[in-house]
């Protein structure tokens, strides 16, 4: 299932990478949030109840979507391109 | 010698580069985005092909003006994207690239940050499939998707419709356009919105082929829930008819914008209440002086006018600028600039009336509803405080941490205002403003810092 609908510019050169460690594939040009959330329901887990999250603002600041990356580098999904072969890992969020 | 700064690089940045560039002064423009246009004219990655006109509608060419103007400009001037402003303080901005920290003096610095969606929170609104109004605008422009496959869009503002159309028009399904503002509000409003007939046109537009296209267009129609276990199944709204049930996988709402003000705060700029806004503004003249003499204010950071408004002012604060450090500027233009800008401040003020802001959301909300998304404060705990004998909202801050989350306060602040001002009997004017503190948004780990 998937939370966005593409409805225009799908003809674009697919991207791979990987999300919690399964194969995945997005479009060149997709933000992270894009290419996440057009194949799953979620970006992470609420630090608080882990309850799950899919970002909101889009524009940076509500500080929702962020995911990690293979490298450890912790990144606002909202405004990351997506790159070929990037790990992208969800947090579970965390419960009090 | 220290630079003339710019920060943002939407309509009123990008006019006052342009601006300085034409008397030669050479500014360090600097802009979080990657392209620069802002949010409203947020430009498609590069490898789009949608042209203006659907991106844009009535609105291409001047979406196409302001980018190519950056386009043209961005080889001339110091252009910096992907450039975060986190702090401000003693004449120079610390800022963040690629990793790399550093600090960048300023001799004058001109404040364009823009504005984010005004939000008033409803059980649910954390719920995947649930964003803000201005977020299902960036999806569509900016990535060529819909926030789901059934979609309702709710609040109210101008963005409101305008996003309904965008995406019906796009082939999203739109199930309905929920506006809590009753028609009687917006019927009264009509004089004052006379003063822009052709964005009044384009409002009236929008609505009527909504309506033409079967879209439901429900006014006085207030949204009380979203519901949902892993992501949005329904909402639940009322009227003055009733209480009615929808069943939709996605949800975009907000009531209006909010400007971003912490680089303002920051640099020590004077605030006041401004009770149009509903929100504490950094002062600025006609000109877009503010109270400190180095720093000038333009665009929506410094009050919600819109794009149009944030170009002239863009402007106009350059001008200003220019004249301050004595560069002889065109002697008639700053008058016709701040005429223009008086009518559109007409126009603002019946758009206040006709999307009134909700007066009973704060009684009206349960003490269940999350208030803050990033640390899950809730209405009854910002409650508890203030019947502890807290009003001030920086002390609430800091028994209940509401507005002290990652977001500092963009996505709950205005609503935790509302709540303690209504709890507490006393005008949301009196309850203190949010102060700002750096870094303004999170900073990673492991940052290099630039000798």
């Amino acid at each position: 299932m998937a939370v966005l609908k593409r409805l225009a510019e799908g003809d674009r050169p697919a991207v791979e990478f990987t999300l919690d460690g399964e194969p995945a594939s997005g479009l060149l040009g997709d933000t992270l949030l894009t290419a996440v959330l057009t194949c799953s329901e979620h970006l992470r887990g609420s630090d608080f109840s882990a309850e799950p999250r899919a970002g909101f603002c889009l524009m940076g600041a509500c500080q929702d979507c962020w995911v990690r990356l293979g490298d450890g580098r912790r990144v606002r999904a909202c405004s990351t391109l997506l790159e070929a072969g990037q790990q992208i890992s969800r947090e579970p969020g965390r419960t009090l | 010698m220290k630079a003339v700064v710019i920060i943002g690089a939407g309509p009123a940045g990008i006019r006052s580069a342009q601006t300085l560039m034409a008397h030669g002064v050479r500014p360090v423009l600097l802009d979080e985005a990657a392209r620069g246009g802002g949010q409203i004219y947020r430009r498609q990655p590069e490898n789009f092909k949608r042209s203006a006109v659907k991106l844009y509608g009535f609105e291409a060419r001047k979406a196409s003006g302001l980018h190519q103007t950056i386009d043209a400009l961005r080889g001339q001037l110091d252009y910096r994207p992907e450039t975060l402003v986190w702090n401000a303080e003693d004449g120079a901005l610390d800022t963040l690239h690629e990793g790399r920290a550093a600090r960048l003096e300023f001799s004058r610095v001109i404040v364009a940050t823009g504005a984010t969606d005004r939000i008033l929170p409803v059980s649910g609104w954390t719920l995947p499939g649930v964003y803000s109004l201005g977020a299902a605008q960036i999806a569509l422009k900016f990535q060529g998707c819909a926030i789901g496959e059934r979609v309702a869009l709710c609040g109210s503002g101008p963005l409101l419709y305008l996003v309904a159309y965008q995406y019906a028009k796009a082939g999203a399904r739109v199930v309905a356009v929920l506006d809590s503002s009753p028609f009687s509000a917006q019927a009264r409003a009509l004089p004052g919105l006379l003063s822009q007939p052709a964005t009044l046109a384009k409002g009236i537009y929008y609505r009527s082929w909504l309506t033409a296209h079967g879209i439901p267009v429900h006014q006085g129609a207030t949204l009380k829930r979203v519901n949902g276990e892993q992501r949005v199944q329904s909402v639940e709204w009322s009227n003055a008819k009733g209480e009615h049930r929808l069943d939709c996988d996605a949800v975009a709402f907000a009531h209006g914008l909010r400007s971003e003000t912490q680089l303002a705060d920051l640099l020590g700029c004077e605030f006041a209440w401004n009770p149009l806004n509903r929100a504490w503004l950094p002062q600025r003249d006609h000109a877009g002086r503010s109270s400190v003499a180095e720093v000038y204010l333009a665009g929506d950071g410094a009050g919600i006018m819109g794009a149009d408004a944030a170009e002239m002012a863009g402007e106009r604060a350059a001008l200003a600028l220019l004249e301050d450090i004595g560069y002889l500027i065109p002697p008639q233009r700053p008058d016709s600039l701040e005429r223009s800008l008086q009518r559109i401040s007409e126009f603002r003020n019946g758009l206040e009336r006709a999307f009134a802001f909700p007066e009973h959301w704060a009684s009206e909300t349960a003490d269940e509803v999350v208030v803050c998304r990033c640390e899950e404060v809730l209405a009854g705990d910002i409650r508890k405080v203030v019947r502890e004998g807290h009003w001030e909202i920086n002390r609430v801050k800091a028994h209940c941490r509401i507005g002290m989350g990652r977001c500092q306060g963009r996505m709950c602040g205005a609503a935790a205002a509302e709540i303690i001002a209504c709890e507490s009997r006393r005008p949301v004017s009196e309850i203190g403003r949010l102060r700002a503190q750096a870094p303004i948004k999170p900073l990673p780990f492991g940052l290099e810092v630039e000798p």
